[in-house]
């Protein structure tokens, strides 16, 4: 796991992928090139509602990244300071490693560079002390961007919160 | 090069969000919503994120063009903006010569930075602009107009603070506008509940409390079925009603026979349903927002149905209240001067309207007009003579039903001028393409926006233009001063907002912190005091609209009951997506590639019923109107409905990517241009029926 956190909250979220889109232009990437991706289903019958569901699916910056692992050429790199797994561009030498290697199928094939494109957490924006481009421009503040334990905190203190103004309203 | 922020205000739909954007070397970098903006705060919705992809994609008009071949033929000719101008100015000059000024039709996209424009066509004797309103709002226009006296631009949703609200064919979070999607979001958090009514399940229903699967075209019956439980059962707010309605026995008259039981058998919701909505409605009074509608030109009757949406808020004493649906403040009412109008340059076109509205229809407002009514004007002659067409942002061949149609009455025009910052289905048939910066690389004159905080905003030019493409202050400069109407071309942005800050106590600095200048720190709420005067002639809020009945209108209809469709046969139904603004967006790269083509929502059952399966490409047909359309098959569609995003099926070679995909749901709408509410004067874009068929 990285430092930070970029947390989907689905009763926010209304599926519209400005994430997708704020990050490939941010990122100048390809049209059919996502480094981060929304997955919808629905309308479903879903806990006896007919609702539409999503799932924001950056990268994980996994603690022990496969993709690290395999990269041929030191172009995928883990930062020491907080995590963010990213590809030093000049070393990818576009062997598409990584893209087999990840488990969750993060890194994308970028055609028109012949190099691998993959969600770095916006890293040039956070040094900045800005938020990555799919938290800062989401819609409705569906994501949210943190440390875990900050985030952990806030979720414990949004459900004790409900609670309580649920026993108000009973 | 260091980054600088612009602040702006998008461009992708007509919500016209403000926005910031990160300017590198003359280049946007990155765009987000207006962090300091409590209702935006930094969100920025899918359209808007491709406003980049919009500056830096090459197809779309670059320069200004002149048609070479025949109209449609797509054969242009490059020249400079000084030949442009006169060419357009000369066509537009001979017209009026031979015609008068009233064979001028403008068609506008409207908003907020329009007056410029509306002035030129003062300005040259017209009164007939009309804005894009006039294709989707004016139902709802109206059907305030018929009861407070003032149009509903004057209300504002308190979305954030409201208990219980009810999205009536109003998809928010897909059609999604910004601020008042976060501000229901958060209201839901807080324990606020949500009702949709629609014919299909969509994002919003599925945040709902309660989904009403309604049968399309019965909206009304639901609607007046709520005010009779409402009036029935005493649950409306009985001193404001004393207070603010007139004819309050004539409604409880008309409303008598729309029991819940009687709703119930025509809409597919269970009186029992009905009527809990409306208990829980009067409940939560007067914190509630029935949502007066987006696009509401839907059915015969939609004015009734907006009209009857605005009434269960007034009865919930929700008009004028904090929570509901609170008086707009302009800034003459927060003590502050408004901005100068350049309309007020001109006197006011005493000239009959070629669409009939204030003299063949009296009771209907200027405004947006009745843009079908003015097109039947063009192709029949009649009142006058309509021979020059000018078109701003709007794309009457992609919004219009029955394109075919409009088409052929355009071919009668002896010019036809388009400003467009896309290419549209109607510049491609233009005699002049004066192409306009896209909202990142111009800059417009200074919005006022009325509300509970009334604020200017004003959008930038945030990098310079990449093609020969001008500003509309540019644009109806260079036209003005070609057409002799010195008084609108002006040299320098700065001088416009100049011109309408003066006076007004704000100076054009006073934009630099944040884009926009609230006209006053806290938002208000009780504009609905003693002593006000609705502008009605009883100065109350009339259910029976007396202008209404003078014209031989009916403010307070009864339901017409809705036939069911044959077997095979479904009521096309329409609504906005998160991806795309009608046509305008079709073709941006990116957002072209989150959704190439639209597909046809149809019921599970229905469709196995024709042997249809989902993802199958089918014929749909109505009258002698045909076209393939694959099927997106669910159960959470009404049987009776089919459903599509309206602007694919675009027919010109220049945009490669959205050519020929997906089908335009306006070309089956045979005689659409004809069939509108009688009543609101909106066109019936959910009359048409569709047969579906196995290929």
């Amino acid at each position: 796991m990285s430092k930070y956190m970029i947390r989907h909250d689905p009763q926010r979220c209304i599926s519209c992928k400005a994430c997708e889109v704020h990050c490939q232009v941010k990122n100048r990437t390809a049209a059919g090139v996502k480094p981060g991706v929304l997955i919808t289903v629905g309308p479903e019958r879903l806990s006896d509602k007919v609702q539409m569901t999503s799932a924001f699916r950056p990268c994980f910056h996994c603690e022990k990244p496969w993709c690290v692992a395999v990269c041929p050429t030191g172009a995928m790199v883990k930062r020491d300071e907080d995590g963010w797994v990213h590809i030093v561009r000049a070393l990818c030498v576009g062997c598409r490693a990584c893209v087999g290697a990840c488990p969750w199928k993060v890194p994308q094939w970028d055609e028109s560079s012949g190099k691998v494109v993959k969600c770095d957490g916006c890293l040039d924006r956070v040094a900045q002390g800005l938020h990555p481009a799919c938290v800062a421009g989401c819609t409705t503040r569906a994501l949210s961007f943190s440390r875990p334990n900050e985030n952990v905190r806030k979720v414990r203190m949004l459900y004790a919160k409900s609670l309580l103004v649920a026993k108000d309203a009973g | 090069m260091p980054v600088r922020t612009v602040y702006s205000v998008c461009g992708m739909c007509p919500v016209r969000c403000p926005i910031e954007v990160d300017v590198e070397n003359g280049e946007c970098r990155f765009i987000q919503g207006n962090r300091q903006v409590p209702s935006i705060r930094g969100a920025l919705c899918t359209r808007g994120a491709a406003g980049i992809p919009f500056v830096r994609d090459d197809e779309r008009p670059q320069f200004p063009m002149l048609r070479k071949g025949e109209r449609g033929e797509g054969r242009w000719q490059r020249v400079s903006w000084d030949e442009a101008f006169s060419y357009a100015a000369d066509k537009i000059a001979a017209v009026r010569s031979r015609h008068g000024g009233r064979s001028i039709l403008w068609s506008d996209i409207g908003g907020p930075f329009s007056d410029l424009r509306q002035a030129l066509v003062r300005g040259l004797g017209s009164p007939n602009y009309f804005g894009e309103d006039s294709v989707h709002g004016v139902n709802r226009q109206h059907a305030a107009l018929s009861l407070f006296g003032f149009s509903d631009d004057r209300l504002d949703l308190d979305l954030k603070n409201a208990r219980e609200v009810v999205l009536q064919a109003r998809n928010l979070f897909e059609s999604v506008h910004i601020p008042q999607a976060n501000d229901l979001l958060d209201g839901l958090e807080n324990g606020g509940r949500l009702t949709v009514i629609d014919v299909r399940a969509t994002v919003s229903s599925g945040k709902a409390d309660r989904f009403f699967l309604i049968r399309p075209g019965t909206d009304y019956a639901l609607n007046m079925a709520v005010i009779h439980t409402l009036l029935k059962y005493k649950l409306y707010d009985a001193a404001y009603a004393e207070k603010w309605i007139a004819d309050l026995d004539e409604l409880g008259r008309m409303a008598a026979n729309f029991s819940p039981e009687v709703a119930a058998a025509e809409t597919g919701i269970t009186a029992a349903e009905i009527e809990a909505l409306a208990r829980d409605l009067s409940k939560a009074a007067p914190k509630v927002v029935w949502h007066p509608g987006w696009r509401t030109s839907r059915y015969h009757d939609s004015f009734f149905v907006c009209r009857s949406a605005l009434i269960i808020n007034i009865l919930l004493g929700a008009v004028g209240a904090k929570g509901g649906l609170p008086l707009a403040s302009r800034p003459e009412d927060v003590g502050q001067k408004g901005l100068n109008r350049f309309s007020d340059l001109f006197p006011a076109v005493t000239e009959q309207r070629a669409d009939g509205v204030g003299w063949k229809y009296p009771a209907f407002e200027g405004g947006p007009g009745l843009l079908h009514e003015a097109f039947g004007a063009l192709q029949s002659g009649d009142p006058y003579p309509v021979k020059a067409c000018v078109t701003y942002q709007l794309d009457p061949l992609a919004e219009l039903p029955d394109p075919q149609r409009l088409a052929s009455a355009l071919a009668s025009l002896d010019a036809l001028v388009c400003v467009t910052s896309a290419w549209s289905e109607t510049a491609w048939l233009a005699d002049v393409v004066l192409p306009l910066s896209p909202y990142l690389e111009r800059e417009s004159i200074i919005a006022q926006l009325d509300g509970i905080k009334p604020a200017f905003l004003l959008r930038r030019r945030c990098a310079p233009p990449r093609f020969d493409t001008r500003s509309d202050w540019e644009i109806v400069g260079g036209l003005a001063r070609k057409l002799g109407l010195e008084s609108l071309a002006f040299a320098a942005a700065e001088e416009i907002w100049k011109f309408q800050l003066d006076g007004t106590g704000v100076r054009l600095q006073d934009f630099d912190a944040k884009g926009i200048v609230d006209l006053t720190g806290q938002p208000q709420y009780d504009r609905l005091t003693e002593g006000f005067r609705f502008p009605t002639d009883s100065g109350k809020i009339e259910m029976v609209s007396f202008h209404w009945r003078r014209q031989g209108l009916s403010s307070l209809g009864s339901y017409a009951s809705k036939n069911s469709p044959a077997a095979g046969t479904f009521r096309l139904t329409l609504g906005g997506c998160g991806l795309h603004s009608d046509g305008h967006t079709v073709n941006n790269p990116l957002l072209h590639k989150q959704m190439p083509e639209n597909v046809l929502w149809m019921n599970q059952a229905a469709a196995a019923g024709l042997g249809i399966a989902d993802g199958e490409t089918v014929a749909v047909s109505a009258q002698d109107r045909s076209g393939r359309i694959r099927v997106r098959l669910t159960e959470f569609i009404h049987p009776e409905a089919v459903f599509m995003v309206p602007g694919f099926g675009r027919t010109l070679p220049v945009e490669s990517r959205a050519h020929g995909r997906g089908l335009a749901a306006n070309r089956l709408m045979a005689g659409g241009l004809d069939l509108w509410d009688p009543n609101g004067g909106g066109v019936a874009l959910q009359e048409h029926f569709l047969t579906v068929s196995k290929l």
